[in-house]
């Protein structure tokens, strides 16, 4: 508890942007509220920010790792590009669920581990070396799919991707699992405190005894992890592979989500459970702007004006200033 | 001195009666593709095919993967190869002088697929490709005899903003629907023409409009759109094509099986056949020297459920889209 306060208090610019963001949603559709029950599942345009923040947010689980320990994974896009199309080929081709479901995973976890060795073993810098993996990603994907949507019907796969547990949207469930599992690892162990230090310097970290390159591939691997994840939903709920378009971007959406978290793109302090905030945070954006009936033109400017404004909002020295109600961080401890 | 006179006159003639069958037969055609960005484009690749053996047609094939040099390149070789004809779909509008120059210089005619080009008319034959905003046109006509006079709420999913397909089909759309006041437009987003934006956004028209109760119809600019949206649809409870009537453009193989299901109700045809047309126009030239037209524009034709969708499934199924 004593640990949850500062925590809180901390978040406290993120916590008024989301509020923010709900409100001009609210203002912009007094309806945005409203939640009902629809064939055994809550419905409404709240779920839809959950449910559709909810493969950025895997991503940005891994993301945030990757960035904690001084680096950056743009293939995640292409990455679930992949896994969507491995596990809807294998789907149509008749494996089963299981198979099919670590098939797709392992190929996540595979790709991880290429871009963890180029980075750390082979020193590449990582924006470099998962650019890489970026590119001919969504190639390899196009060559699994041949070019084409792969569509399929199993009621398995689906239930990924649209089912519902406990009235929530299985992709709601899902990333909840992985953020909590992962912060258990991370916080209930000294993992977190090793990727922090590697991130902040590798070398010291490695005289100091942590196996740094073990331990950055372990990172790459998982993030690798979370997009096959996220990449398994995002073509369950449109019961197709789309190589061309699946992922298309969202290593970015990410990348920014881990950024309004708070996450330092320097690495060293990072918080999971904020950059998960960050995501839901740019979708909350996104519904609002389809729910708010505005011209697609102006899609992409209001998007741009209130990330702006989110950035602003954690910035040291506006704080500093006393415009807004954040402490100068002056100690660096962890917080989840 | 006479032998090498005869031998002239005869090889001459050979020559000639060679180039008689050229003409009536085997062409030589280059084809430069932009690449396979879309399932369209490969079914427009594997129907040119298609078309040239089905021709007796030599179809040299070149894919660009999405690159104006590589296209550049292939137009060079084929002006090397002596081809009788190149077929070239553009990946962007400018830039084309030079190369198409050097074919005009060659006497090798030039015909653009599907997209235009800017630049003067004189660097190539013909252009064959589809009027967009017919397209748009004849989903609206369909869905204002459809609404019989009854008011219509249309929520439209747009294509990538600033896209021609985008602006055209929505601008044909309207012009259809203007002399209808019962029909309205009440939303409009785009989509990104993807399944999966397709969904997003139809998600949120439901929880905006009461849960979809407003809705009468949707119009998506491409199928993959609609399929998506059908899918938010059925979540939210309600029945496509029933409780919204759904139509859309492009008629890939997956909006018939919709179609067959009574989820979706009618199909625009942006039809992946630009190189018949083509040959049309080319045989036609190399016969008689005839001139056609500086553009062909194919049919927009309409499908809805009662055109045997599961068949046309069937046979659009295997071209690659």
């Amino acid at each position: 508890m004593s640990r949850l306060v500062p925590g809180l208090r901390k978040a406290a610019p993120q916590f008024v942007c989301l509020a923010m963001i709900l409100f001009f949603n609210w203002l912009a559709f007094p309806g945005f509220f409203d939640l009902r029950i629809q064939d055994g599942r809550l419905f409404g345009s709240l779920v839809d920010v959950l449910n559709r923040g909810a493969p950025v947010a895997i991503l940005a689980v891994g993301m945030t790792a990757v960035i904690a320990s001084k680096g950056v994974d743009l293939s995640v896009g292409a990455v679930m590009a992949m896994a969507g199309a491995v596990a809807a080929t294998m789907t149509v081709s008749g494996h089963p669920l299981l198979v099919v479901l670590l098939s797709a995973l392992a190929v996540g976890v595979a790709c991880g581990l290429l871009n963890g060795l180029l980075v750390a073993v082979l020193e590449l810098q990582p924006i470099v070396a998962t650019l890489i993996l970026m590119v001919a990603g969504r190639g390899i994907a196009q060559l699994i799919t041949k070019g084409v949507i792969v569509t399929f019907n199993d009621p398995g796969l689906i239930f990924v991707g649209t089912g519902s547990f406990l009235g929530l949207p299985m992709p709601v469930i899902l990333a909840a699992a992985l953020a909590i599992f992962a912060v258990a690892v991370v916080r209930r162990t000294a993992l977190g405190l090793l990727i922090e230090s590697t991130g902040v310097n590798r070398s010291a970290s490695t005289y100091a005894g942590i196996n740094s390159r073990l331990l950055m591939v372990m990172i790459y691997a998982f993030s690798g992890f979370c997009a096959a994840l996220a990449g398994v939903i995002a073509a369950a709920d449109i019961r197709g592979a789309d190589a061309n378009n699946a992922g298309l971007w969202l290593e970015l959406d990410a990348i920014l989500a881990v950024v309004i978290g708070g996450t330092s793109l320097l690495g060293g302090r990072f918080s999971i459970l904020m950059s998960v905030l960050g995501a839901i945070i740019i979708q909350a954006m996104n519904t609002g702007i389809l729910t708010s009936g505005f011209p697609p033109e102006y899609n992409l400017v209001v998007k741009a004006c209130v990330i702006i404004m989110i950035l602003l909002a954690q910035s040291v020295s506006l704080g500093a200033a006393g415009w807004l109600p954040r402490r100068v961080p002056a100690a660096k401890s962890k917080e989840a | 001195m006479i032998n090498v006179l005869k031998s002239i006159v005869l090889g001459s003639t050979f020559a000639l009666a060679l180039a008689g069958s050229v003409s009536a037969a085997s062409l030589t055609v280059g084809f430069s593709q932009i690449g396979s960005e879309s399932g369209w484009r490969a079914a427009e690749t594997s129907v040119t095919k298609q078309q040239a053996e089905k021709r007796g047609v030599d179809l040299k094939f070149a894919d660009a993967q999405q690159k104006q040099e590589n296209q550049i390149k292939a137009i060079r070789g084929f002006v090397a190869q002596g081809v009788d004809a190149i077929l070239v779909a553009p990946v962007v509008a400018t830039g084309w002088e030079a190369v198409l120059q050097e074919a005009k210089d060659a006497d090798i005619p030039v015909i653009l697929l599907d997209r235009g080009i800017d630049g003067s008319p004189d660097l190539y034959m013909t252009m064959v490709a589809s009027d967009q905003v017919l397209e748009g046109k004849v989903a609206g006509e369909w869905l204002v005899k459809q609404a019989a006079g009854k008011e219509c709420n249309v929520v439209e999913l747009q294509g990538t903003t600033g896209s021609s397909p985008a602006i055209n089909r929505k601008k044909g759309f309207e012009e259809a629907i203007a002399g209808t006041p019962t029909i309205k437009i009440i939303r409009s987003q785009t989509g990104d023409f993807t399944r999966a934006k397709g969904k997003e956004v139809m998600e949120g028209f439901l929880k905006a409009e009461s849960g979809g109760k407003n809705i009468c119809a949707l119009y998506a600019h491409n199928d993959d759109m609609a399929v998506g949206a059908i899918q938010a649809i059925k979540e939210a409870g309600l029945k496509p094509g029933t409780d919204i009537k759904v139509v859309s453009i492009d008629a890939v193989p997956d909006i018939f099986k919709a179609m067959a299901d009574g989820e979706a109700n009618a199909t625009v045809e942006l039809t992946p056949n630009m190189a018949g047309p083509a040959f049309d126009a080319l045989e036609k030239f190399k016969a008689d020297g005839t001139l056609p037209p500086k553009q062909i524009i194919t049919e927009s034709k309409l499908y809805t459920q009662a055109d045997d969708p599961m068949k046309v499934y069937e046979e659009k199924k295997g071209l690659g889209y």
